[in-house]
């Protein structure tokens, strides 16, 4: 029963209580397979943040059931004990700005992750090479955050996102500050990286450009998701 | 794992820099002030070494002869000297006053030393040139602070002296430059009144029917020729003779001569817990207050270059990282900045600051090490409020809103 990727069933979550109280999340119910990118998509306010935090697990649900990759983590409380340690070695995460570490160069902005995780220096290096090679990075390798483009840096970002090889990698507006070219770009990383290393991707996005890429996409409307199909154009044809 | 403290320093090492800097000047500041304290006390030992005595005998009921003005009779000296156990006496007398050289003068403690050889205590024990007093009068030893030079003519009260010989560290308890003269001469310039007062007294004595009675012949003279000399010293300094104990000698001599008699150990009891008492409670609070300032310094740059970093922290946390990283990245930077303002500091109060203050600045060892403790908790202390604001920083607030 329990696959791969990420499932969510019957997911709520509330702030605050009594009169107060914020029903963000209703019913969400998702389902990602591995190496499947998803959109995220629905109006502000509607849970998406919100349901990207408890995937993330920095907020706690107040019920429903998540599965990342083999575990089960959430059923109606948390199952595992170190939150910690899930976000380090099961989920990626990719931010509308790239947030990288500005005292690190590049290659160590990506390394720190396996090595925060106990990995020896010279193989978390190696770890972060490779993945510039995919992203075509290598010649930035050695480069301090200041002095990259904005695509670059948000490259940088992906790589620190799927050096871990998480099942899991959970962007949030991974293209907004991009124009559209890069923003295509950054998905079709996505894309390959998700294939390469059957990594299950949920993007969230209101990016016009992007989403008619996506197969599938959820629509959440106050705290509850809709699937719908997506139009999964192939732009790879059409922007390579 | 690398060093995240030390990558960020590297990266904004001119902040670090010049923050350390500016924490160096204060260390080296406090660092100084230690050693002002620690000079004083060391002028006060070298005052003891240098007078070359086991005991000094004091006026009665003083703390004398450095501490409070004492006056005992020139001639008691001759009773110490026949105690058992006693192998040497001399007067001495101090008197601190400005002396004049050509244009300038000079804070110095002019010092009465008996005639004698060397090794007479008062006498200084050694000289770094010329030759010590060989004439009973208009001689003096000049300690090389003084800025005086062999030769030169020094003006203490109406009579001139020539330097013929050059101590180094002999210095009052205040850190006043001494200048040695024989004996006589100073008991004159302490007694010394000026040619009108001297007219004055005397026409007051032979108006004075009680003095200046025709049928006693001689009398008026007399009177006025004790008028005008002065039969007091400050102190007798005291050699014990090898082989007798200091507190017994010390005893009989009180016993005998009704005289207030202190040991070395007392002595410096005197001089360091009571003359300097005050100057060292002063430094001490400066001492406080410079620790204060550090730490608030310390405390305002790690707290801001953590709020710098907040999002970055944030991001650190979602990625996984552990509260121990997040800590240890601030309190190592915190200690950064202390480390290097320690070696600025010490630095500059070795090759800046201690050369140029008047008085001695004794920097040890010992207290280097103990600013260097403190510098060390004070910048652990001042990391917390920081660290408390990284640690507060939610992991959910990198993904925002
Ligand atoms: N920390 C919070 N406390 C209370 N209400 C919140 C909090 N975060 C979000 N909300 C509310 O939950 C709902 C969903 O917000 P969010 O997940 O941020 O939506 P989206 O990301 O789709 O704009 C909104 O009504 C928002 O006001
Ligand atoms: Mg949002």
């Amino acid at each position: 029963m329990v696959g791969k990727g990420i499932h969510i069933e019957g997911l709520k979550k509330r702030y605050g209580s009594g009169d107060t109280a914020v029903e963000a999340l209703k019913n969400v119910d998702m389902e990602v397979a591995p190496g499947e990118v998803v959109g995220l998509i629905g109006p502000s306010g509607s849970g998406k943040s919100t349901l990207l935090k408890c995937l993330g697990a920095v907020i706690e649900p107040t019920a429903g059931r998540m599965i990342l990759g083999d575990e089960v983590i959430y059923n109606n409380g948390w199952k595992v004990t170190d939150l910690r340690a899930l976000r380090r070695d099961k989920i990626g995460f990719i931010f509308q700005a790239p947030y990288l570490i500005p005292f690190l160069d590049v290659t160590d902005n990506v390394a720190l992750l396996p090595m925060l995780a106990g990995k020896p220096n010279a193989e978390a290096r190696q770890r972060a090479r490779e993945l510039f090679k995919d992203l075509d990075m290598e010649h930035r390798a050695k480069a301090m955050p200041s002095q990259l483009s904005g695509g670059e840096q948000q490259r940088v970002a992906i790589a620190r996102g799927l050096v871990n090889r998480p099942p899991v990698i959970l962007a949030d507006e991974p293209t907004a500050p991009l124009d559209s070219e890069r923003a295509l770009a950054v998905i079709r990383i996505l894309n390959d990286m998700a294939r390469k290393f059957e990594t299950a991707i949920i993007v969230v996005t209101h990016d016009e450009k992007i989403i008619p890429t996506f197969k599938r996409i959820y629509n959440i409307r106050d705290g509850v998701t809709y699937e719908e199909a997506g139009e999964g154009r192939d732009f790879e044809l059409k922007y390579k | 794992m690398i060093s995240l403290a030390g990558r960020d320093i590297m990266h904004a090492w001119g902040k670090f820099v010049f923050t350390g800097v500016g924490l160096g000047l204060l260390i080296g500041i406090t660092l100084s002030m230690a050693g002002i304290y620690r000079g004083m006390v060391d002028d006060g030992k070298a005052l003891l070494d240098n007078s070359g005595a086991d005991l000094w005998v004091v006026q009665k009921d003083t703390l004398g002869p450095y501490a409070e003005p004492s006056s005992i009779y020139d001639d008691v000296w001759r009773g110490i000297r026949s105690i058992p156990g006693v192998a040497r006496t001399a007067n001495v007398t101090y008197l601190t006053m400005q002396v004049r050289q050509g244009e300038r003068d000079v804070r110095t403690m002019v010092t009465g030393v008996t005639a004698g050889e060397p090794g007479t205590p008062g006498w200084p024990p050694y000289l770094v040139a010329g030759r010590q007093i060989t004439r009973g009068h208009y001689e003096a030893v000049a300690d090389i602070a003084s800025g005086f030079k062999l030769g030169d003519r020094l003006q203490i009260r109406r009579n001139q002296y020539i330097v013929v010989g050059l101590t180094r560290r002999m210095v009052s308890s205040g850190g006043d430059p001494m200048v040695f003269i024989p004996l006589k001469d100073a008991q004159e310039a302490q007694f010394l009144k000026d040619n009108d007062a001297i007219r004055q007294q005397r026409r007051r004595t032979t108006a004075n029917p009680a003095f200046n009675r025709p049928q006693v012949p001689g009398l008026l003279d007399a009177v006025i020729a004790s008028q005008s000399i002065n039969p007091y010293v400050n102190a007798v300094l005291v050699q014990i003779a090898a082989g007798h104990d200091v507190d017994e000698v010390a005893a009989s001599i009180r016993r005998w001569k009704r005289l207030t008699v202190h040991t070395r150990s007392q002595m410096e009891v005197i001089l360091i817990g009571k003359l300097i008492a005050t100057s060292a409670k002063q430094i001490a609070m400066f001492l406080v207050i410079l620790s204060v300032v550090s730490s608030a310094i310390v405390a305002f740059i790690i707290y801001t270059l953590t709020l710098g970093k907040i999002r970055e922290i944030a991001v650190l946390k979602l990625i996984g990282t552990k509260n121990r990283t997040i800590i240890g990245l601030i309190m190592q930077q915190s200690i950064a900045l202390g480390l290097i303002g320690f070696v600025v500091g010490k630095i500059t109060a070795t090759l800046l600051m201690a050369p140029i203050f008047p008085k001695y600045v004794l920097l040890e060892p010992l207290d280097s090490i103990l600013g260097f403790v403190a510098v060390v908790v004070i910048c652990i202390l001042a990391s917390i409020i920081a660290i408390r604001a990284a640690l507060k920083v939610d992991p959910a607030e990198a993904i925002g809103g």
